[in-house]
């Protein structure tokens, strides 16, 4: 059970209103959680993030220890040893970082530690690349994190936040990763309304562990389990995996009441007569959204869903908000070599695949490494979507916006 | 803190009887004697190996303190965090405990190799913990694997001997004077023979400010091809053949000898410690008496070396 705070609207004269990058929000989101330790590792386009939060550490303005460590498996490793003595706990990565992580990721998950990564997506090498895309995250998408997209620096700073009630939920104890879209949204300076730091304290209270590194109370955390007990454990980390809907709507309520902001599992954007929906996340979901507008304006019946959660994939209530629609255009930065299509369609038509009347899917491969997502890429893929419709057909996948 | 060795033997034991090592390893020795020179409560985090595997097989534990394993090459950054926290959540008030005592431990592969960089970096940003490494010269836990631990001369699976290799041809990584040249305030070695030696040792590496090292020559019947009842004294001839001399290194420059080396009139042949282990049993054909001597001469070298570091008489 997670702690029910008394969370209550906080007063518009106690909003701090400033223009900051998606790195700066997280910062500040991190500053006011309380956090005890912090494992900070430069690698771009996440670098402000540990950086800004060592300005306040240097300044005084958090009562935080910051690991600064020699990499970013350590990184992960040193939060699980924080965690395990029941500390709050974050840290921050992307693309390389991400991947020299991946082993500790899976142990952090399995060994139910609350712990937040914040992750600006970037491509993965080679040829080296800082720029956007999907790979790192998505490549850790089977590791037990939670996962969210966001769309703006407000929704980074707001998820941040509640990932960390989320994760210590008594119910999840997962760690989650929150992520956003390199230099896109990291080093893009857009308004942000923060709460006072008492309100965010309120919210969250301090962490409750329940099975922690304790003297008094000797436990063996971590210990070899074979083949009769392995499966069991993962078992139980299925079921708290699925506890998240669940204890994020409550976490989403509670925000809700303090700032008036929630944002949901997904969003959904004029998709209720939609013939064709467009299915991404993170910041081309704002430009869909755009595209959706447009061609709204002249008839044409497009919508959106912008995911925001991935894992736990919200399975059930995509299956009906796309099952009206003729077809689904994905949007994806991504490409799973060798796999029938990419992460996020798969997903997609697994959901739609029980339903007597599917829905068309059709897959496009965007903006690797940074390429560009203008509008018209997407109206590209909506054009070939309807051809697709009449032909009755649409290819596994195809990339969009590249030379050929 | 004067502390009385009869004291610390007075203490409860850390490892309980059942844990699944094999008969005659030293390293639970090792850990034994490393519990009885702890001050107070404690916590291990420990890398994967053959102490880690066999001791916590689920839902079984020998541990009777908080003890926790996350990966093979993590120990210290394991360790790095839960110090930090403990202390920062003791500041807010949220820690019951005045202090703990983060103890980290690895094997061989886990300390010299693999987990190095993550030794170093907690060595280097000065957390306060103590690393002990229990040294059985190879990756014992996946089948006697060569490590930067393993002795010129030592059969491994991935260093065999053969009409072309003496099996492992590299001298051992100086793992000791390469953790003292962080500037620490101690570092040690140890071996399970000279219990006395071991325990005043690691309860100094404990009361230190800052990282302290421990570096523990650790028998292994099964990868060393020895008997099970020769462990120990082959942890004293290791010390007699000057194959782990015992000293100890004080803010990375005072080196002293310990006791036990300190008296040894002379070193004894190498071929005293190597006779009874079948992993240098090739040695001692003709093909490979050549290599031996090299590692008599390499052994002897460093001996010198090291008398003329430890200036104290
Ligand atoms: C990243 C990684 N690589 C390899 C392994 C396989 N592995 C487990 S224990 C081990 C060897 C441990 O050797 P050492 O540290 O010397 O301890 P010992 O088993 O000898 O006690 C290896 C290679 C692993 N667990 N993780
Ligand atoms: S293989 Fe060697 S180190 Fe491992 S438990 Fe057996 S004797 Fe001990």
């Amino acid at each position: 059970m997670s702690k029910v705070t008394s969370a209550k609207r906080v007063p518009a004269e106690q909003i701090t209103i400033e223009g900051l990058t998606g790195d700066a929000a997280i910062a500040h989101a991190l500053k006011q959680c309380d956090l005890d330790v912090l494992a900070a590792y430069p690698i771009t386009p996440q670098t402000i993030i540990v950086e800004d939060f060592q300005k306040f550490v240097a300044n005084g303005e958090v009562d935080t220890r910051v690991i600064p460590v020699e990499s970013e498996h350590s990184a992960m490793s040193a939060c699980i040893g924080a965690s395990a003595v029941g500390g709050r706990v974050g840290t921050a990565t992307a693309s390389a970082g991400l991947a020299l992580m991946w082993e500790i990721l899976y142990c952090a998950a399995s060994m139910r530690m609350p712990i937040v990564l914040n992750v600006a997506n970037r491509a993965l090498s080679a040829p080296i690349n800082i720029h956007n895309d999907w790979s790192d995250s998505y490549g850790a998408r089977d590791s037990g994190f939670i996962q969210i997209y966001t769309q703006s620096c407000q929704e980074a700073y707001d998820t941040t936040i509640m990932a960390f009630k989320l994760a210590e939920d008594h119910d999840v104890l997962l760690p989650a990763m929150v992520c956003i879209d390199g230099f896109i949204l990291s080093h893009n300076v857009e308004r942000v309304e923060m709460l006072p730091t008492e309100a965010v304290h309120d919210f969250l209270g301090t962490r409750e562990p329940v099975l922690p590194l304790n003297p008094d109370d000797p436990i063996t955390m971590g210990p070899l389990a074979l083949t009769d007990y392995y499966f069991e454990f993962k078992e139980q980390q299925d079921e708290a995996m699925k506890n998240v809907p669940k204890a994020f709507k409550k976490v989403e309520e509670e925000f809700e009441k303090m700032t008036g902001r929630s944002y949901g599992m997904y969003e959904e954007y004029k998709t209720e007569d939609a013939e064709i929906i467009i299915l991404t996340h993170s910041t081309t979901g704002g430009t869909a959204k755009a595209v959706a507008d447009t061609l709204r304006e002249k008839g044409e019946k497009v919508g959106v869903l912008r995911l925001r959660m991935f894992r736990p994939f919200p399975t059930e209530e995509i299956r009906e908000i796309l099952a009206g629609a003729k077809a689904v255009a994905v949007f994806e930065k991504c490409r799973s070599f060798g796999a029938a299509s990419n992460p996020l369609a798969l997903e997609v038509r697994t959901a739609l695949y029980d339903l007597d009347e599917r829905p068309m899917v059709a897959d496009f491969v965007v903006g690797l490494g940074g390429r560009d997502v203008p509008p018209t890429t997407i109206v590209d893929g909506i054009r070939k979507t309807e051809e697709y419709l009449e032909k009755g057909e649409a290819p596994l996948y195809e990339t969009l916006g590249v030379r050929k | 803190m004067a502390t009385k060795l009869k004291d610390m033997l007075e203490t409860d034991e850390i490892l309980s009887s059942g844990h699944r090592m094999c008969a005659g390893c030293a390293a639970p020795v090792i850990v034994r004697l490393m519990g009885q020179a702890l001050r107070g409560p404690t916590i291990v985090c420990e890398a994967t190996g053959c102490l880690e595997v066999a001791t916590t097989i689920y839902p079984y534990t020998a541990w009777k303190i908080p003890w926790i394993h996350v990966a093979f090459e993590n120990a210290s950054a394991v360790a790095s965090g839960a110090f930090e926290a403990i202390e920062v959540m003791r500041e807010k008030g949220r820690y019951k405990d005045e202090h703990v005592d983060v103890v980290a431990i690895g094997g061989d592969g886990g300390t010299f190799d693999i987990g190095f960089g993550s030794l170093s970096g907690a060595l280097e940003r000065d957390h306060d913990f103590v690393y002990m490494v229990y040294d059985n010269g190879a990756y014992q836990n996946t089948g006697i694997q060569r490590s930067g631990g393993t002795f010129p001369g030592q059969e491994t699976t991935t260093s065999w001997a053969g009409s072309e290799l003496p099996g492992k041809t590299q001298r051992k990584k100086p793992i000791t004077e390469i953790v003292a040249a962080h500037k620490i305030p101690y570092a040690a070695t140890v071996s399970p023979y000279y219990w006395r030696d071991f325990i005043k040792k690691f309860r100094k590496a404990l009361e230190v400010d800052g990282p302290a090292f421990i570096h523990a020559i650790s028998p292994c019947p099964r990868g060393w091809r020895s008997e099970s009842s020769k462990s120990i004294e082959l942890s004293k001839l290791a010390v007699e053949t000057g194959m782990h001399p015992l000293y100890e290194i004080v803010n990375g420059e005072e080196y002293n000898l310990s006791t036990p080396s300190k008296r040894l009139k002379e070193l004894k042949p190498i071929e005293e410690y190597m006779k009874p282990q079948g992993q240098f049993k090739h040695l001692f054909t003709d093909r490979w008496e050549d290599f031996r001597e090299q590692i008599q001469e390499w052994v002897n070298e460093d001996w010198e070396l090291l008398k003329k570091k430890c200036t104290e008489e």
